[in-house]
């Protein structure tokens, strides 16, 4: 079965203040550490397509209609052969 | 503060719609197998279901054999305090239930009052303590999704939410973590499901430490005709499920909450339940459509111990059974045990009883809001509740030998001897604090006293829109649209005041949500309540549980606000520590038109302020020495039953009267801390000079008269800090004093002129002896308290 | 003329907007459901309420847009027609592109609930022909921190698509009055024919006096009075 692995995060221009607020966080646990922190999200989609070539394409459609918002995110995706 | 800063909807992607998971063949022959390898009935395995050598033996006598695993499971759940209230049921016994507007005493998913136009209203209040401390959340988000499915189950929509919440002391980071986790969690669930948060209470005291008391209210609007119960029984029935799937979460949380916390329960994270209120809402919506049209017969939503109370309550009345068949039930793992489908207690999920003729009816209304029904079986004849499992009964129970074989326990109590040590507040020992001003403003500045406006502005508390008074009010008053009706609702209970004596605490915790709703215009109807205490087989706390209860009838008796259901939360204890015992009361009230409904906040230059009710006794019980001196200082202070019915029904005369222009209850933090609030509350921030040294005059034109020094004034911090029951600050305009004073003379109220109100060009709270603070600095310091 | 409300799976503010519009507003009003392909001929005004559309699990708005109604609400706009989105209905139309920009997570990271005053930067034709600097509304969303870029920004500016914007009660505008960080405290805006409003704050929330509060019923009056 192939999986899809989808990685939304916000456009390196826009701010982020989930991100902000994380790398509060860590300055407090791990001074020093970070540096700057953006917050994502990671969608995992088992499909029914079993063509690889065909799956790609029509994720990249899904992601740019739905799964991100091209105003402020941009994605990525990585398909993968995984045994159920 | 973890949860605070990590958004939850990136952790948690709810699928749009569960597919229901249905066993392989394989994996079914497989489970059959298993079931033959069952745990034998050894003594470990039932205590470590919470049965007792005792209640096994009963087991024994009602099935007449030994219980399968299944079956150990089903009774565990049926029989904890959870469930059975087998401890508490001796005392809950005698609490008034009945008047003329019950429509729905205790036993039912929630209470039901009747208030007038063919309305009703339902309500309920429920704990959800174990499971916010282990995931603050997740606790707080299922305890809301939990109760708003007991309101809209008996056919209610509801229309507010109340959260009356105790944390530990804030200073602790853990602590902080839970308050941050709890607060977002109501938020989460109640905003998008939209359903007001009109108001609440929070408190913080070291005394919460470790486990902190979650307890969530709702109130419900429905007409009379839609009311609906959970039994139903006529033989041929069908009994559906629809909602969420069935997973492992929440196996035994019902078993959970009636343990103390200990760093093993810590552990047992996967008691937590997930919440969904996307799902919430849409079983909202399809539970209201499938009632109002008249489509189903009963209604159940699978709370605690999910579908075995569900299935005992449908049948278990009469000779009525049910059979049900797990191979039906949507499961979002392939590898349930019926056991533990039986306990799980996924959220989001309903258990509904229909005609078989009205299944397509049913089918297409559920569809409307992409859902599903599963019929999983139907109501039989023969008293017994049988459990399908891969074509084999993995249980069969008689149904209502559940409920009236239930143990029933008079537990053991014996006077707690914490009592005898308590510091008592004298006079002598306890000096009056050097600067008055200065206490007043650190009080203020305190989380316990301090502005709530951080939590509740993370509430939506105008969707619906009918909210009238919105948090920060005496109490929450919502409009009833098309009708000059309003309803208040107002919790309360000070836990100090009941540690020190648990009668008396309890009882002015029931008079305090009167006077609340009283200060707002409403006539108190009933109440309903959560008990949250220790460990009830322990003597000392069994006994502030009798105390209380019998305290709170006392009061519900006198005050005319029966009592309608309620919630028993015990092992509330964190190291064998118990909490202060907290018998929170929610109460609700009724204003006939809306002119009648009063506020805090200090209205009109000139406007006398007038002290009303009874003498401020002492500093026991007080904040200001828990706060600031963190002494738990008695004695409580008593509370006359007759004095404050006569009160609650003169601030009403007085207000229907149209005399009063301003109402506020003296609690906690005393005359000083009300008087502050009136200030903050105006909507002009409007100040006042007040003397309660002098006896001031004004003649029947209003202008200010003769002043002459009052005769047996109580020590000024006394005046000023003392949190006696029975005490009301009004306000009015001057040319109506005399009115208000021939009424409180009818009454048998003492009233006395404390001051007047001061003008925009001086807004500033001035007390004689005490000095004058500004009302942006009593600003300052109120909002400073959040933790 | 009739308005239509549209009503997502998670909507909550529906009932809220229809009560206003019927009962204050007194416009004949009914609910328009998210599977619903066309819009009736007779509607004049669509308004997409407030909530958590499919629970807003993926990302605010971003489920409802791709909903049979929505596509009927484009072409009803394309052909002039006054759609309103508050709150969640305006996140649906920026993810719809029916109004530019994004809604992001608020900066304090806390959903807020409270009455805030509003400047009416522009005073005209069809949602605020109406006297009155500020107006009170409440605001109520956990994401509602408007996000452009700063072209998209002047293009704002430049076409008089900025309608309300957070500030003081006396209309001064300054980051002290941003309740949630929005781009310069952009609270509504519309697209460029004017047609389409998008804004956080609910004036269905505040359009009768038992409520205490009646400047929301100015924005509806105006725009039922330009569809009439």
């Amino acid at each position: 079965m192939l999986r899809a692995t989808v990685t939304v995060t916000l456009k390196n221009e826009v701010s982020d203040p989930q991100g902000h607020a994380v790398r509060d966080t860590l300055d407090n646990l791990h001074p020093g550490f970070a540096q700057r922190v953006r917050v994502g999200k990671i969608l995992h989609i088992d499909l029914k397509e079993s063509d690889r070539e065909k799956a790609r394409a029509e994720l990249d459609k899904i992601c740019r209609e739905v799964l991100s918002n091209p105003v402020i995110e941009e994605y990525a995706f990585e398909i993968e052969e995984v045994t159920s | 503060m973890g949860r605070g800063v990590f958004p939850e909807d990136l952790c948690v992607f709810a699928p749009l719609r569960f597919k229901p998971l249905f066993l392989k063949t394989t994996e079914r022959t497989a489970m059959v197998e298993a079931l033959k390898n069952d745990p034998a009935m050894t003594p470990e395995l039932i205590a470590e279901h919470g049965i007792t050598p005792a209640e096994y033996d009963k087991i024994l006598q009602i099935l007449g054999r030994e219980p399968t695993f299944t079956e150990l499971g089903i009774f565990s759940v049926m029989w904890s305090e959870h469930c059975s209230y087998k401890n508490s049921k001796k005392y809950l016994k005698k609490l008034p239930t009945r008047g003329p507007r019950v429509l729905q005493g205790p036993g039912e998913n929630a209470g039901i009052v009747d208030i007038g136009e063919g309305l009703a209203v339902a309500f309920k209040i429920e704990s959800h303590n174990h499971p916010s401390y282990v995931e603050p959340y997740q606790g707080a988000a299922t305890g809301i999704g939990g109760i708003l499915r007991d309101i809209f189950t008996m056919g209610a929509r509801p229309i507010a939410l109340v959260d009356p919440l105790r944390f530990g002391d804030p200073r602790s980071p853990k602590n902080r973590h839970i308050i941050g986790g709890v607060v977002k969690g109501i938020a989460d669930y109640g905003n998008c499901v939209g359903v007001p948060t009109v108001g609440g209470e929070t408190h913080f005291s070291r005394a919460y430490n470790g486990n902190p008391l979650i307890n969530v209210m709702c109130i419900g609007l429905m007409k009379h005709s839609e009311i609906t119960r959970a039994c139903a029984s006529r033989t041929g029935d069908l009994v559906f499920y629809f909602g969420n799937s069935t997973g492992r979460d929440g196996v035994h949380g019902a078993t959970f909450a009636s343990q103390e916390m200990s760093e093993q329960t810590q552990a047992k994270r996967s008691a937590v339940q997930v919440g969904d209120p996307f799902m919430g809402k849409k079983i909202l919506e399809a539970t209201l459509d499938l009632i109002q049209a008249g489509a189903v017969e009963g209604m159940q939503d699978m709370g605690a111990a999910g579908l075995t109370c569900c299935s005992c309550e449908m049948a278990g009345k009469g000779d009525a059974g049910v059979v049900i068949d797990l191979d039906k039930v949507p499961q979002r793992a392939a590898d349930l045990h019926p056991y533990e489908m039986m306990l799980s207690e996924s959220q989001e999920r309903m258990l509904a009883v229909c005609r078989p003729e009205k299944l397509d009816e049913v089918k297409r209304l559920l569809a409307h809001w992409d859902l599903e029904a599963h019929v999983l079986g139907q109501v039989t004849d023969d008293g017994m509740m049988r459990v399908r499992f891969a074509g084999k009964e993995v249980a069969a129970i008689p149904a209502e030998l559940i409920s009236t074989e239930s143990p029933e326990y008079d537990r053991e109590y014996v006077r707690s001897s914490y009592l005898d040590s308590i510091e008592m507040f004298d006079e002598e020992t306890h000096p009056a604090p050097k600067d008055l001003k200065k206490t007043l403003l650190d009080l203020l500045a305190t989380p316990e006293l301090g502005d709530k406006r951080w939590i509740y502005e993370q509430y939506d508390h105008m969707v619906q829109l009918n909210t009238v008074l919105i948090p920060g009010e005496s109490s929450g008053v919502l409009r009833i649209k098309d009708t000059d009706l309003h309803i208040a609702i107002a919790s309360d209970c000070n836990g100090l005041m009941c540690w020190l004596d648990p009668r008396m605490g309890a009882r002015m915790a029931v008079a305090e949500s009167a006077r609340n709703l009283a200060c707002s215009g409403a006539r108190p109807l009933a109440i309903t309540n959560c008990l949250n205490f220790g460990n009830p087989m322990k003597p000392e706390i069994f006994y502030q549980f009798k105390e209380a209860v019998e305290g709170m009838g006392e009061a519900c008796a006198a005050l005319d606000t029966p009592v309608t259901g309620g919630n028993v939360s015990f092992y509330n204890e964190n190291q064998g520590e118990a909490v202060w015992p907290t018998p929170v009361i929610g109460m609700i009230g009724l204003v006939e038109r809306p002119e009648h409904i009063a506020t805090v906040g200090f209205k009109d230059e000139g406007d006398v302020v007038l002290l009303v009710g009874g003498p401020a006794q002492h500093l026991g019980g007080s904040q200001l020495y828990a706060l600031l001196q963190d002494k738990w200082l008695g004695p409580c202070p008593t509370l006359d039953l007759e004095f404050e019915k006569r009160l609650i029904e003169f601030v009403l005369d007085a207000i229907r009267a149209g005399l009063v222009k301003s109402a506020q209850d003296i609690s906690e933090g005393g005359l000083a801390v009300a008087l502050a609030e009136c200030c903050l509350k105006s909507p002009n921030g409007l100040g006042a000079e007040i003397d309660l040294a002098m006896e001031m005059k004004t003649d029947a034109a209003g202008t200010e008269g003769s002043r002459k020094r009052r005769e047996s004034a109580a020590r000024l911090d006394i005046e000023l800090f003392s949190e006696a029951p029975s005490r009301v600050v009004l306000t009015l305009a001057p040319d109506r004093v005399s009115e208000l004073e021939a009424l409180a003379a009818k009454a048998g109220i003492p009233i006395r002129r404390i001051g007047r109100i001061r003008p925009v060009s001086k807004r500033a709270l001035s007390i004689a002896s005490v000095g004058e603070i500004e009302v942006s600095d009593l600003r300052r310091a109120f909002q400073s308290g959040r933790p | 003329m009739k308005a239509g409300v549209v009503v997502f799976p998670g909507s909550n503010c529906d009932q809220d907007c229809f009560h206003v519009l019927r009962n204050v507003a007194k416009v004949e009003t009914e609910y328009l459901w998210h599977r619903d392909a066309t819009i009736p001929s007779d509607v004049g005004l669509v308004c997409l309420p407030g909530g958590f559309t499919y629970g807003d699990y993926l990302r605010v708005g971003a489920m409802a847009h791709v909903s049979p109604i929505v596509r009927a609400v484009k072409e009803f706009a394309a052909r002039g027609g006054f759609v309103i989105g508050v709150c969640n209905g305006f996140q649906i139309l920026t993810e719809s592109g029916l109004l530019p920009g994004a809604l992001m997570h608020n900066d304090c990271l806390k959903f807020l609930c409270k009455t805030v005053p509003l400047k009416v930067e522009r005073h005209a034709a069809p949602w605020t022909d109406f006297e009155g600097e500020v107006l009170r509304v409440p605001i109520a969303h956990g994401q509602g921190n408007y996000y452009i870029d700063p072209d998209g920004l002047e293009r704002l500016q430049d076409n008089g698509q900025i309608l309300f914007r957070y500030s003081d009660p006396d209309g001064d505008v300054s980051k002290e009055t941003n309740p949630n960080g929005s781009v310069d405290n952009i609270a509504g805006i519309t697209n460029e024919k004017g047609n389409v409003l998008g804004m956080m704050p609910h004036p269905e929330r505040c359009s009768e006096s038992e409520l205490g509060n009646t400047d929301g019923l100015r924005i509806w009056e105006s725009v039922l009075g330009h569809c009439r």
